[in-house]
């Protein structure tokens, strides 16, 4: 949590590995990491589970891509994308602060001018949400095309990825 | 590791104990400044309302409290002028997941701009004075230097790859960052918002026992905060503890035992999980059969709240004299007698006292591990236990400590070199506790007894309870919602008689185990 990144661009994937699909965000971002380098301008960033711990990662990003489960009445597996004012930024209730999360983080980040100019959420309807550290099926096969749209999303914001291997 | 240690015997070193203080010490003071700010606020504070407020007003009030800098008529305009705009551009659900309007709110709306700018300032707050775990343990959270027997962060004045004179120096700065932070904005903070909830020290006592098992071993042994319980709000007597007399029930818990009437003692403690409830999604739970995750833990088959509360009430009726002297203050200036500690508000205050007392306590530890480092003893581990070839062919140990959310408990038995039976009771499962086999319930079903609830849809009162004893659930599943729905509020399964554990969470909040 002490190193300020250089970065004017962060990939975030975030979520819980133990949870199964839960962790598909962070799943993402090692794929990502394992067959693409990008310049040192990105950042690709395992957030796990740490919610407004993440805030300080923003300092200085221009482009936010955040790939996490999310719940949005879909078919498991199916991808949704929102970008900007659509990602959910908001001040919510909860019964533990262990559940402060994304939305959180982001409303705080308006309130201290730290939002990014571009904001996209790609996210994933889950299909298994238990303890286990392995994706579902349904949601595996997902993410090597979530990779590529990635890869497509940061071209348009002009960072060629090298394929690597 | 303080259960492994108990069952070997391993005593740790002067150093380690100090170290432990240390990075435990300052885990209190951000752990309850963020429950505070980033999750009981919303409790009290209306958001909204905010936008209501005169930002010159606003900066008379916060100057009237406190001397803390940030409080000028520019900067409260700003923060204004921030979530006015955050508001107007009507995203999603912008406040969906949450209760803004309801009529339990009460504060004026200056006093609420005013805490939307301190919980903005308590993030930047506990990023700086955390960086104490980076440098004792390497990362925040997860520390990465407990070991049973000491310590791993070496000590060395000589090495900059060490603890050395200058980390010292660098903790010193935060730790007096942190006590100001809690001496000019937290409690200045709690004792402005506390008289406009009085009502709330009459509201979610609870049973009125309180077990601490006392924590930060000074160098002669003694905890700086005691151990021992109190009976029926009875400030008068401390029992003393004794773990051989706490007991865990699953008469009304998703697990067996073979004899469900009587409980087991956690060397004894046996975890055999056996799901009887309805299948998910369902609308109610039977109370008269299992109806949770949740053990059953009982001390002399007293059901009793762990916490800052009763970590202050252990202090208070003990003598101790700081806490008593700040406690003392508190009421004074709130002008209530030490009754109203047994409430929701005496849990919320008492966590704002422990954190002051707690906080002006650091730098004594740290001046302590300086001096012991300068007498040149940079002992921080014991290996005298690490080869298994050297134990016991059996031993047993209990190993506790007081977590900021109240005492936690390990016990451990070792048969063979390997662990034969581990179990753990955690605070939130004292206070969490379902009933037990003779059907005394647990610390939040008592809690809510009585509670008032303005609106059965909205039940902020309901919150406002939970959240004073600052329970740990839900650590598994963080899903985004994006459908502006609802996923995290509480539900009320019969809002006009609280007769029982009538609280369901929504979300996915499973075993809990903190």
């Amino acid at each position: 949590m002490l190193e300020q990144p250089p970065a004017r661009t962060l990939v975030l994937g975030v979520g819980n590995t133990l949870m199964c699909d839960e962790g598909v965000g962070v799943r993402v971002v090692e794929r990502l990491a394992e067959n693409y380098r990008f310049p040192e301008e990105v950042l690709l960033l395992d957030g796990g589970t740490l919610g407004m711990d993440l805030l300080y990662y923003l300092e200085g990003v221009e482009n936010l891509l955040i790939v996490d489960a999310v719940q949005a009445d879909k078919a498991p597996g199916e991808l949704v994308r929102l970008q900007d004012d659509e990602v959910p930024a908001f001040l919510g209730m909860k019964v533990s602060p262990h559940q402060i999360g994304v939305p959180d983080m982001l409303f705080a980040a308006k309130l201290k001018d730290m939002y990014p100019s571009h904001v996209v959420l790609w996210g994933v309807q889950p299909a298994r949400l238990e303890i286990g550290l392995d994706l579902s099926e349904t949601v595996a096969v997902q993410v090597d095309g979530l990779v590529g749209l990635i890869v497509e999303e940061l071209r348009k914001w002009g960072y060629e990825g090298e394929r690597l291997g | 590791m303080r259960a492994v240690e108990d069952a070997l015997g391993v005593k740790i070193p002067n150093n380690a104990r100090i170290l432990r203080n240390i990075i435990e010490g300052i885990q209190y003071v951000q752990d309850h400044v963020i429950h505070f700010y980033h999750l009981h606020a919303l409790d009290w504070v209306d958001v909204v309302s905010a936008l209501d407020a005169d930002p010159q007003a606003t900066s008379d009030l916060a100057q009237s409290i406190s001397d803390w800098p940030k409080s000028s008529t520019d900067y409260f305009r700003g923060v204004k002028d921030r979530l006015a705009a955050y508001v107007s551009s009507g995203q999603l659900g912008p406040f969906a997941n949450a209760y803004w309007g309801h009529p339990a709110y009460k504060l004026p709306p200056e006093a609420n701009l005013m805490a939307v700018g301190h919980y903005l300032e308590a993030l930047d707050w506990q990023r700086d004075v955390i960086r104490a775990h980076a440098l004792l343990g390497s990362k925040n959270p997860h520390l990465q230097t407990y070991l049973v027997g000491g310590m791993a962060s070496p000590l060395d004045p000589n090495s900059q790859w060490a603890v050395n004179a200058d980390t010292l120096a660098q903790i010193q700065g935060m730790f007096k960052r942190a006590k100001e932070f809690v001496d000019k904005v937290y409690l200045p903070d709690v004792l402005a918002v506390a008289p406009f909830y009085l009502e709330w020290a009459g509201i979610g006592g609870g049973l009125g026992n309180f077990l601490s098992y006392g924590d930060f071993p000074e160098a002669d042994g003694t905890p700086w905060l005691p151990q021992g319980y109190i009976l029926n709000k009875d400030l008068s007597k401390v029992y003393p503890v004794d773990h051989q007399e706490i007991s865990e029930y699953v008469t009304r818990s998703w697990y067996e035992y073979d004899d469900e009437s009587q409980g087991k003692h956690p060397w004894q403690g046996e975890t055999r999980a056996r799901y009887t409830g309805p299948k998910p999604p369902y609308d109610f739970l039977e109370t008269d059969q299992k109806y949770t995750w949740m053990k059953a833990p009982r001390l002399a088959e007293h059901a009793m709240e762990v916490g800052p509360l009763a970590r202050m009430l252990v202090a208070y009726a003990s003598g101790h004299e700081r806490v008593k002297a700040v406690v003392d203050t508190v009421l004074g200036v709130l002008g209530v007698g030490p009754e109203v500690l047994f409430s929701t508000l005496g849990r919320t205050a008492a966590r704002c006292i422990e954190t002051v007392v707690t906080a002006e306590k650091l730098a004594g530890w740290v001046d302590e591990l300086a001096a012991s480092m300068a007498s040149g003893d940079l002992k921080i581990h014991e290996w005298s236990a690490w080869d298994p070839n050297n134990w016991p062919a059996e031993a047993k140990g209990w190993g506790h400590t007081e977590a900021p959310r109240g005492a936690l408990g390990h016990w451990i038995h070792i048969k063979d070199k390997k662990i034969y039976n581990y179990q753990a009771v955690v605070p939130s499962t004292w206070n969490c506790s379902p009933r037990d086999a003779a059907g005394k319930p647990g610390a939040y079903e008592a809690a809510l007894l009585g509670t008032p609830i303005a609106d059965p849809d909205m039940p902020l009162e309901v919150l406002r309870t939970i959240h004073s004893f600052d329970p740990c659930m839900a650590c598994g599943v963080h899903l985004l919602d994006v459908t502006g729905r609802e996923l995290n509020l509480v539900r009320l399964d019969s809002p006009n008689a609280f007769a029982g554990p009538l609280l369901r969470f929504g979300g996915k909040a499973g075993p809990s185990s903190c």
